[in-house]
């Protein structure tokens, strides 16, 4: 184990001195590239919470959609800082979860049924910005309004991309703190139990539906916070990018890539497909558009049939495998 | 709002429901037998629009040769995705058949991308367009929800009248059963994937002559066709058909009379409640 935090705080020193490495030109693009991963794991670690526990969605858009049009809309309509934007982002997206979860776990809509009232739940709410287009743009989507002169903490606009880098790199390391206390939770025990089998669970005492609403409330939350950040630094929102089927699956499949059941896996995941897209996009430029994606869904494929725990899952279980082979 | 518009989305609805219906029950039925959701089976009908458009176009065939050629396609493709993707994992986690399936989708999409780029490819027909007391009616979609209806009844004869139908009826109500009577499921799982294929391509066929395809057409009917199974009822046939009929009309009179966004919304949001009230599907029996 003090191996495992050695490594991780040698990892956290580099990471904390990325901005201040002298690399030219490149700097700016690996910033960005960095910035992604960072945000898009801390989606991912979100979306992790429950779906390790067999709660498998596939809407997480609809609170990433929710999270990132409140705050975008507020600011553009009425210049309310993002910070308060903030609060009542992941209040609305925790509503949304309370709405879906509460008739959906009282009514035990479990397995390939869950995924598909989610899934129905994200392209609702991709549908109704695209329906609502005299205020959210529609489907071509909506520009943040610049603060000009006024940017900077108030009005969470930096023209330094340094600022967003270490932003989304505190908001992942809360991702994984979070991840880490249901964790190490008495729920996590509690929601292992309801996964494994509902009925079983609530018979020794387990109050199943407050544990579920629980942990998806947590998940709505953290979602949206990233949908926040990322509108923010994006500083543009799409009914596409940012809701329906494409980005949710696009969520969970770099978590399954990574391995869901594991704490870093949605960040080898994510870190795994942006490397692999943006490699691909550079070697060989806008000429073959979607060789990447093929390339991405093959490997997705073979990982679920091959490596069902995901690529750091998998490596951490060998060696797991191979100390306790020494030690006996 | 004219009278007459709606009686047009109607009708236009009950047009579509046809096509939708070939598409729930394909799925359906592997659905039904299988227990897994292929969550790119639309997608495999994008692959057979694909063909249709090649071979029709491109090559210069007749459209009825390029739609059998689509048939085959469709066949050999859900043999192909049984026997590459749910075959090796089928007795794993539930939730990793679907998630494979997704895998394909993605690369289904992204590989149509690649290959084809995102231009829309339509396949050119000239055919007559009929009009009934001021309501105009196209051939392009009459003969294609004739087609459907027809494939259907030829299904449901398929499943009640031979052999190899009872068994697969037989293993969508009871897989191990099945195996204690010394029959091999294996068998059952690969002609039942290649009658839903067969029913894939047959809705690529049929669907090119109304829309025009491109690689996120999957996209466009996917999340709908699932809809539309668990509103029937996963497994229930008779179910889908008319749950087909239900969202294919709130889709088109709800887009008249609102918009086609919100046509689309009041679909899934019946969907959702009813997953709620309902949710062994509109025929079951309420516990």
């Amino acid at each position: 184990m003090s191996r495992g935090r050695l490594l991780g705080g040698a990892l956290l020193l580099i990471f904390a001195a990325a901005p201040f490495v002298p690399m030219g030109g490149v700097q700016q693009y690996v910033l960005h590239v960095a910035i992604q991963i960072f945000i898009w794991s801390f989606i991912g670690q979100a979306w992790s919470l429950m779906g390790r526990f067999g709660l498998v969605s596939l809407g997480h858009g609809a609170f990433l959609g929710v999270g990132a049009y409140t705050t975008t809309l507020l600011w553009n309509f009425y210049s309310l800082t993002p910070w308060i934007g903030a609060l009542l982002a992941v209040a609305a997206s925790v509503a949304l979860a309370v709405v879906l979860g509460i008739p959906c776990f009282r009514f035990r809509v479990i397995g390939h049924y869950f995924a598909l009232v989610t899934l129905a739940v994200g392209e609702v709410i991709r549908l109704l910005i695209i329906a609502e287009r005299d205020w959210t743009g529609g489907s071509l989507g909506a520009s943040l309004k610049t603060a000009g002169t006024a940017s900077g903490l108030w009005t969470l606009q930096f023209a330094d991309k340094r600022v967003f880098y270490y932003a989304s790199l505190g908001l992942f390391l809360a991702g994984l703190w979070v991840w880490d206390r249901v964790d190490r939770s008495m729920a996590r025990s509690a929601l292992e139990a309801i996964g494994e089998d509902e009925t079983a669970a609530a018979s020794v005492g387990i109050r199943v539906t407050r544990f579920k609403l629980g942990i998806t409330m947590v998940s709505a939350a953290l979602t949206a916070l990233g949908g926040v950040l990322y509108a923010q630094y994006i500083s543009y929102v799409n009914p596409d990018t940012l809701s329906g089927i494409g980005v949710s699956l696009k969520i969970v499949f770099a978590v399954v890539l990574g391995g869901m059941y594991s704490l870093m896996g949605p960040l080898v995941g994510t870190a795994l497909t942006t490397a692999l897209a943006e490699g691909l996009r550079i070697a060989f430029g806008l000429k073959f558009l979607g060789m990447a994606d093929t390339i991405y869904g093959l490997l997705l494929i073979i990982f679920i049939i091959f490596l069902p725990s995901g690529i750091y899952g998998s490596i951490r279980e060998a060696l797991r495998r191979r100390t306790a082979g020494v030690r006996s | 709002m004219d009278p007459i518009f709606l009686v047009e989305a109607a009708i236009n609805g009950i047009l579509l429901g046809g096509v939708l219906a070939l598409l729930a029950l394909g799925l359906n039925l592997i659905f039904g037998v299988l227990d897994i959701v292929w969550i790119a089976y639309v997608d495999l009908v994008m692959l057979c629009m694909y063909a249709v458009y090649f071979f029709n176009v491109a090559f210069g065939w007749p459209i009825w040769a390029a739609g059998l050629v689509s048939l085959a396609a469709g066949a050999l493709l859900g043999v192909g995705v049984h026997l590459l993707i749910i075959s090796p994992i089928l007795t794993g986690a539930p939730i990793n058949q679907l998630l494979a399936t997704g895998g394909l989708l993605f690369f289904l999409q992204s590989a149509a991308t690649f290959l084809w780029t995102t231009d829309h490819k339509t396949v050119r027909l000239s055919l007559p367009s009929y009009e009934i007391a001021g309501i105009f009616l196209p051939a392009t979609r009459i003969i294609p929800f004739a087609i459907s209806i027809l494939a259907v009844i030829a299904l449901y004869f398929f499943l009640t009248r031979t052999y190899i139908g009872t068994a697969i009826r037989a293993v969508s109500q009871d897989r191990d059963a099945m195996s204690l009577m010394g029959a091999s499921p294996q068998r059952i799982y690969i002609v039942t994937s290649a009658v839903g294929g067969l029913m894939a391509g047959l809705a690529g066929a049929l669907l090119i002559f109304q829309y025009s395809v491109h690689p996120f057409f999957g996209g466009q009917f996917g999340p709908l066709t699932f809809m539309i199974c668990v509103l029937g009822g996963l497994g229930n046939m008779v179910g889908a058909f008319i749950a087909s009929f239900i969202m294919s009309e709130i889709i088109a009179i709800g887009g008249v009379v609102i918009s086609t966004e919100m046509g689309y919304v009041i679909a899934f949001v019946i969907f959702i409640v009813m997953m709620f009230v309902r949710p062994g599907g509109i025929l079951a029996k309420r516990e």
